[in-house]
C-alpha cells in the first residue's frame, strides 16, 4: 500500500493531536502517552467536530463540540452514543510520520 | 467485498431508512442514491414553512452533501432511474448510466394529483410538492396578485397561507362542503373555516372546477355551476398517487402502491419499497410518521437485526398554520359504535372531540387547544384501556395547559415527537445519558422535532425541566456524587487530597488517587487542573492538554470548528483607535461576523484556528477570556458621569475590577456588572457580582445569574469607598475560587453553602485580608495568553495545521 510523508514525530504534541492536510484531505493525528500515533478521519461522526481540538485520554479523545468519546485506535465511538470514524495504519521511521492509504480509499472519498 | 445497495429517491422516507441502516451497521453495504431532484435530501413538510417565511430553503435541510461522503455513500442527484433491470440486477437511468445491486429500496415517494380539466397545462398552473413549486409560488407573488387554489386539505390550506403571507389574495375552492372532510367532523371544520377567514383567506365551498381559463397563462378558473373566479395563479392541492410507473414498468406488482409485505420487501425478493410509493395490507400513507416506521423495520432487516415485523401504523395530522391549532388523529366521524365525549367552548375557540369505542380512544379531534394530542394519540396507538379515566381527566384540562406541563408525572413512554415516534423516556435518557443540553442536540440524538417541528416546545420544556431537576440534585447533595466516572471521590474530597497530600500533577492525582482511568476523562482533567493551579499558583505547571479546546487555544470553537475573537473591553469602553483596529483586523482576515455580545464588547466570529495568533498580533489588545472558566466582562452602565441619576463613577469602577480581576481563572466563569444607581441599567442583579452604587456607598450582590436557571443576587454587603469594593469582591472571589466545585457557578455554589454562611466568613477583616493575600498571588503569575503565543514561536506553530502536497 502506498504511504505518504504526513510530518515529523515531535510536531505532535504528546497526549495531543494536530490536524493534517495531505493533499487537501484532512486527518487528525494523534500521539498517545503510550509514544504510539495514530491517524483517523478529522470529522466527528456527530456533527463534525474537528476530533484534533479534543482532550485526549489514553486512547481515546473526547470531540471538542458535544463530547463524545472516540477511541483513536479503532475509530469506534463509545457508548451511550454510536458510529465510527474511518481509521488510517500509519508507520514511523526516523522519526518521520507516514500514513498508509490505499489507492481506492483515496479516490473514493477525496 | 460489501453488498451493493442501492436507493431510487433521495426523499424522506428513503434517506431516513438508510441513515437508520448507517447507525445499525454502517460496513454492510456500498451504497448508492439516485435522486430526481437536484439536492440533497430536505424536509418536504418544511416547504409549508417556508413558503409561509417562516423558513429559508437553505434552513430544510436534512442532510447536507457532505453527510453522504462522509458516509462514503455514492449520491447521483438530478437523475431519473428509468429502469430497473432485474434480470442483469442494474438500475438504469436517463444519464445512461447502469448501477448494479444486490439489494434496491424504491421510495419514490408521490406524484401531486393534477385534475385533468381543459387547461389545466397553461402557464402559471401548479402544484405544491417540491421546491421548485415553492420557488414558484413565490416568485408568482411578486409579480401577480391573484391566487386560486384548488382544494381544502391540510396541504391546500398550508398553500394559501403561505401565499397570504407572500401578500396575495387568496380564494381557496373545495369540493366538499366543509374543510379537511377527510380528518375533521364539521363543527371543527366551521370553526377552522372561521378562523382562517379571520385571517384574510376566502372560501368557495362546494365548487367543482370545470376549466382553467386564459390565453397563454392562467387568468381564471370556472365551475360547474357556470361561475367564475379570477386567477393569475392556481395551485392544485387536491391529492397525491403514489409515484409507480417505472416500478410498474419494471414488472414489479403494483396495485394502487407497490406492493410490499410486512418487511417492505416486494414481488422481487431483492427490490424493497418504502414511502408514499408503497403500498402495505392495501393501505398507501401520505404521512411520515408511518414512513419513518416502515424504514426501521426495513433498515433493520436490510442490517440482520432482529426486528418485528411492520403491521401498518395509525396515524395522526397537524395543520402547520400559524394562529391555528387543528389536531386530528385516528377516528373522527361520530357513528359507528363509537360514543363521543365533547368539549366545545365556543367563548374560547376551544372544540376538542375524544370518540371511544368500548374501552379504548379510536380517535380525537381537537381545536383550539392541541395540547392534549400526543397524549391522546399514545393512548389510541397503544390501544390503552381507559375504564380507569374520569371523562375529564382524558382531556388535560385547559387549566392544567395554563399552568404548564408537569412534565415529573408525565409517564415515559408518553409520545412526544409523532412523526419520529420518540417518547419522553428517550428524550429524557438522551439528556440525562447522552449528554444533550440542547434542543438542537436532542434532536441529533433522537430525531425528535426533526421532522414538522410541531414538538419543539415540548422538547425544550422536558429539556428545561430536566436540567432544573439534574442541576437540584447537584446542589442538594454536593459532596457525594463522584466526580465522574474515574473515581467515587467528591471534588471536594479530590481537592483536600491534593491539598493533603500536595499532588503537583494531574498524573500524580490520578495514580494515587486511584483513578479507574489511568489518563481520566474529559470531566476530571481539567477539574484537578483547575484544583491544582488554584492551590499552587505559584509552581504548577499548567497542563495544557487538560485543558478543554477553548482554554487551550484562548479562543472559542464554533460549531463548524472556526473560533471566535472576543479582546477586552474594560467596562464595556472603546475608543475610535480600537475600533479602526478591530475593522482593519476583520477586512483583512475575512472574518464572517462582527457582532457585539451580550457582554457588552465585541466578537469577531468564525476565524480560521491559523489565523488567530496573527489576528491578536495585529488587534494588540488583550485576550477577553470570552472562552474560558475565568473572570469574563464587567458591564457597565454610564454612571454619573453622564447619566442625570447617576449617583457614583460607574464606569470607572468597572474599569478598576475588570483590570485587578482580569486573566483569573475561577470555578466557573464570573460575570460582573457595575450600575450608577438602582435602576440597574448594567443588569447587576443577575451577575455573579453585581455592584449598585447608591447615594454615598456601593452594595455588593452576589449569586445572581441569567442563564439557564435565571436568579436573582442578593446582597453580600453595603460600602462607602471603591477601594472597599475591590477588597470585597476579591474576597468574595477568592473565596468561591477555593471552595466551589469546578463547573459550580457561584449561584449554586451560593444556593449551596447559603449567602449566610459567605457572609459570616467573610464578615472579618483580617480573613478578608488572607484571601485578597492568596489572591494577589494568583494574579501576579497572570499572563495575556494572546501575547505569551503571539511572541512564543513554539507554541504559535500548534495553530498551524500540517499542510502536504
Ligand atoms: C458571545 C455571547 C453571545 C452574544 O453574541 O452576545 C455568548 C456566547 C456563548 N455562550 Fe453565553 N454568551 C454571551 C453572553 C451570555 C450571557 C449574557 C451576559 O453575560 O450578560 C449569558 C447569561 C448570563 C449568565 O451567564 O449568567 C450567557 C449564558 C451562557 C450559559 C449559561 C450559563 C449558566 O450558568 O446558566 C452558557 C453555558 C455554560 O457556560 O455552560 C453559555 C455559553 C456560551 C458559549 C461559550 C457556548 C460554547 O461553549 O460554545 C457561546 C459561545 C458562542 C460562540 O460560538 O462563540 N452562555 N451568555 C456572549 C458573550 C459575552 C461576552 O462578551 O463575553
Ligand atoms: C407541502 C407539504 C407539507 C407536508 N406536511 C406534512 C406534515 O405536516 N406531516 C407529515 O407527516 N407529512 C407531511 N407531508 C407529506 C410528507 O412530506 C411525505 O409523506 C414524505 O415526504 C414522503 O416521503 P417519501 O420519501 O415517500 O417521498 P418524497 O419525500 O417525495 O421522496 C421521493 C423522492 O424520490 C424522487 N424520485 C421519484 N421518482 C424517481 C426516480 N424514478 N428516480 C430518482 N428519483 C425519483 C422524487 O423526486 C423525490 O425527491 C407534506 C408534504 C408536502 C408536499
Ligand atoms: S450564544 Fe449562548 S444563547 Fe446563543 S446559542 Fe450559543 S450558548 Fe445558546
Ligand atoms: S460533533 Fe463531535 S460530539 Fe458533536
Amino acid at each position: 500500500m502506498p504511504r505518504y510523508w504526513i510530518g515529523n514525530a515531535e510536531d505532535i504534541p504528546r497526549c495531543g493531536a494536530r490536524s493534517v492536510f495531505l493533499n487537501g484531505r484532512q486527518f487528525a493525528v494523534f500521539h498517545l502517552s503510550d509514544g504510539s500515533f495514530h491517524a483517523i478521519e478529522n470529522r466527528c461522526p456527530h456533527k463534525g467536530g474537528p476530533l484534533s481540538e479534543g482532550i485526549v485520554s489514553g486512547k481515546y479523545v473526547f470531540c471538542p463540540l458535544h463530547d463524545w468519546k472516540i477511541d483513536v485506535t479503532d475509530g469506534r465511538v463509545q457508548a451511550p452514543d454510536r458510529g465510527c470514524v474511518r481509521t488510517y495504519d500509519v508507520e514511523i521511521e526516523g522519526g518521520k510520520i507516514y500514513i498508509l492509504l490505499d489507492e481506492a480509499n483515496w479516490t473514493e472519498a477525496g | 467485498m460489501r453488498k451493493k445497495l442501492v436507493l431510487i429517491g433521495n426523499g424522506m422516507a428513503g434517506v431516513r431508512t438508510v441513515e437508520e441502516l448507517l447507525r445499525a451497521d454502517p460496513s454492510l453495504y456500498e451504497i448508492t442514491i439516485i435522486g430526481k431532484e437536484p439536492y440533497p435530501n430536505y424536509n418536504r413538510i418544511q416547504l409549508s414553512s417556508v413558503l409561509q417565511g417562516d423558513k429559508k430553503i437553505d434552513d430544510i435541510f436534512l442532510n447536507t452533501y457532505e453527510w453522504y461522503s462522509r458516509n462514503g455513500i455514492t449520491l447521483h442527484t438530478g437523475e431519473e432511474a428509468t429502469l430497473i433491470d432485474r434480470q442483469r440486477k442494474r438500475v438504469l437511468t436517463d444519464k445512461g448510466r447502469e448501477i448494479p445491486y444486490d439489494k434496491l429500496i424504491v421510495a419514490t415517494g408521490s406524484l401531486p394529483f393534477m385534475l385533468p380539466l381543459p387547461g389545466a397545462d397553461k402557464e402559471g398552473v401548479i402544484a405544491f410538492r417540491d421546491i421548485k413549486d415553492c420557488e414558484t409560488m413565490m416568485e408568482t407573488a411578486r409579480h401577480y396578485r391573484k391566487a386560486v387554489v384548488i382544494g381544502g386539505g391540510l396541504l391546500g390550506l398550508e398553500a394559501a397561507r403561505g401565499l397570504l403571507n407572500l401578500k396575495m389574495d387568496v380564494t381557496v375552492v373545495h369540493i366538499f362542503h366543509h374543510l379537511m372532510e377527510r380528518q375533521l367532523d364539521e363543527t371543527a371544520a366551521i370553526m377552522l373555516q372561521a378562523e382562517l377567514e379571520k385571517q384574510g383567506m376566502r372560501f368557495l365551498l362546494s365548487k367543482q372546477t370545470t376549466k382553467i381559463m386564459g390565453p397563454k397563462r392562467v387568468t381564471g378558473v370556472m365551475f360547474a355551476d357556470g361561475s367564475t373566479e379570477k386567477a393569475d395563479l392556481v395551485v392544485m392541492a387536491v391529492g397525491i398517487r403514489p409515484n409507480v410507473e417505472m416500478a410498474k414498468r419494471s414488472g414489479l406488482e403494483v396495485n394502487r402502491g407497490i406492493v410490499v409485505n410486512d418487511y417492505m420487501q416486494t414481488s422481487d425478493p431483492d427490490i424493497y419499497a418504502v414511502g408514499e410509493c408503497a403500498e402495505h395490507r392495501e393501505i398507501v400513507y401520505g404521512l411520515v410518521a408511518p414512513l419513518y416506521e416502515q424504514g426501521q423495520v426495513l433498515a433493520k432487516h436490510l442490517a440482520g437485526v432482529p426486528t418485528d415485523p411492520y403491521t401498518g401504523s395509525v396515524t395522526f395530522t397537524s395543520l402547520k398554520v400559524s394562529g391555528v391549532d387543528v389536531y386530528s388523529a385516528g377516528e373522527f366521524r361520530d357513528g359507528g359504535n363509537t360514543r363521543a365525549i365533547r368539549i366545545h367552548d365556543e367563548a374560547q375557540g376551544i372544540y376538542k372531540k375524544i370518540l371511544v369505542r368500548g374501552n379504548r380512544v379510536a380517535g380525537a379531534v381537537l381545536f383550539g387547544d392541541t395540547s392534549d394530542g400526543q397524549k391522546l394519540f399514545s393512548l389510541i396507538r397503544k390501544r390503552a384501556d381507559i375504564s380507569a379515566f374520569g371523562k375529564l381527566s382524558l382531556f388535560g384540562g385547559a387549566d392544567e395547559a395554563a399552568a404548564g406541563t408537569d412534565w415529573a408525572s408525565v409517564p415515559d413512554d408518553e409520545m412526544i415527537c409523532g412523526c419520529n415516534g420518540v417518547s419522553k423516556g428517550v428524550i429524557v435518557d438522551a439528556i440525562r445519558n447522552r449528554g444533550c443540553t440542547t434542543v438542537e442536540q436532542i434532536k441529533g440524538c433522537t430525531n425528535a422535532s426533526r421532522s414538522c417541528g410541531r414538538c419543539k416546545g415540548q422538547v425544550a420544556e422536558i429539556l428545561q425541566h430536566m436540567l432544573s431537576e439534574l442541576g437540584e440534585s447537584a446542589a442538594a447533595a454536593p459532596v457525594k456524587a463522584g466526580m465522574c466516572g474515574c473515581t467515587t471521590l467528591s471534588h471536594d474530597e479530590v481537592r483536600r487530597e491534593i491539598r493533603a497530600k500536595g499532588l503537583r500533577s494531574t498524573r500524580e492525582v490520578m495514580h494515587v488517587l486511584g483513578w479507574s482511568n489511568p489518563e481520566g476523562c474529559s470531566k476530571c482533567r481539567p477539574a484537578l487542573n483547575y484544583y491544582l493551579g488554584m492551590l499552587f499558583p505559584e509552581d504548577y505547571e499548567d497542563e495544557s492538554d487538560s485543558r478543554f479546546i477553548n482554554e487551550r487555544v484562548h479562543a472559542n470553537i464554533q460549531n463548524d470548528g472556526t473560533f471566535s475573537v472576543v479582546p477586552r473591553m474594560y467596562g464595556g469602553v472603546t475608543s475610535p483607535e480600537q475600533l479602526r483596529k478591530i475593522a482593519d483586523v476583520a477586512e483583512k482576515y475575512n472574518v464572517r461576523m462582527v457582532k457585539v455580545t451580550g457582554g457588552q464588547r465585541i466578537d469577531l466570529l468564525g476565524v480560521k484556528k491559523e489565523d488567530l495568533p496573527k489576528i491578536w498580533e495585529e488587534l494588540d489588545m488583550p485576550s477577553g477570556y470570552a472562552y474560558g472558566k475565568a473572570i469574563r466582562t464587567v458591564k457597565t452602565c454610564v454612571g454619573s458621569t453622564f447619566c442625570r441619576f447617576g449617583t457614583q463613577d460607574s464606569i470607572q469602577m468597572g474599569i478598576d475590577m475588570e483590570r485587578k480581576f482580569e486573566r483569573l481563572y475561577t470555578p466557573h466563569k464570573v460575570k460582573m456588572a457595575v450600575s450608577g444607581c438602582p435602576r440597574n441599567c448594567a443588569e447587576s442583579g443577575i451577575k455573579d457580582i453585581g455592584v449598585v452604587a447608591i447615594e454615598g456607598g456601593w452594595e455588593i450582590y452576589v449569586g445572581g445569574n441569567g442563564g439557564v436557571e435565571l436568579r436573582a443576587a442578593e446582597l453580600l454587603v453595603t460600602v462607602k469607598s471603591p477601594e472597599e469594593v475591590l477588597e470585597w469582591s476579591g474576597a468574595f472571589l477568592q473565596y468561591y475560587r477555593e471552595n466551589a466545585q469546578y463547573l459550580e457557578r457561584t449561584s449554586h455554589w451560593i444556593e449551596r453553602v447559603g449567602l449566610k454562611h459567605v457572609q459570616d466568613v467573610l464578615a472579618d477583616p483580617e480573613t478578608r485580608r488572607e484571601l485578597n493575600e492568596r489572591l494577589d498571588v494568583a494574579l501576579s503569575v497572570t499572563k495575556d495568553p494572546w501575547k505569551e503565543r503571539v511572541a512564543n514561536p513554539e507554541l504559535r506553530k500548534q495553530f498551524e495545521p500540517i499542510t502536504i502536497g
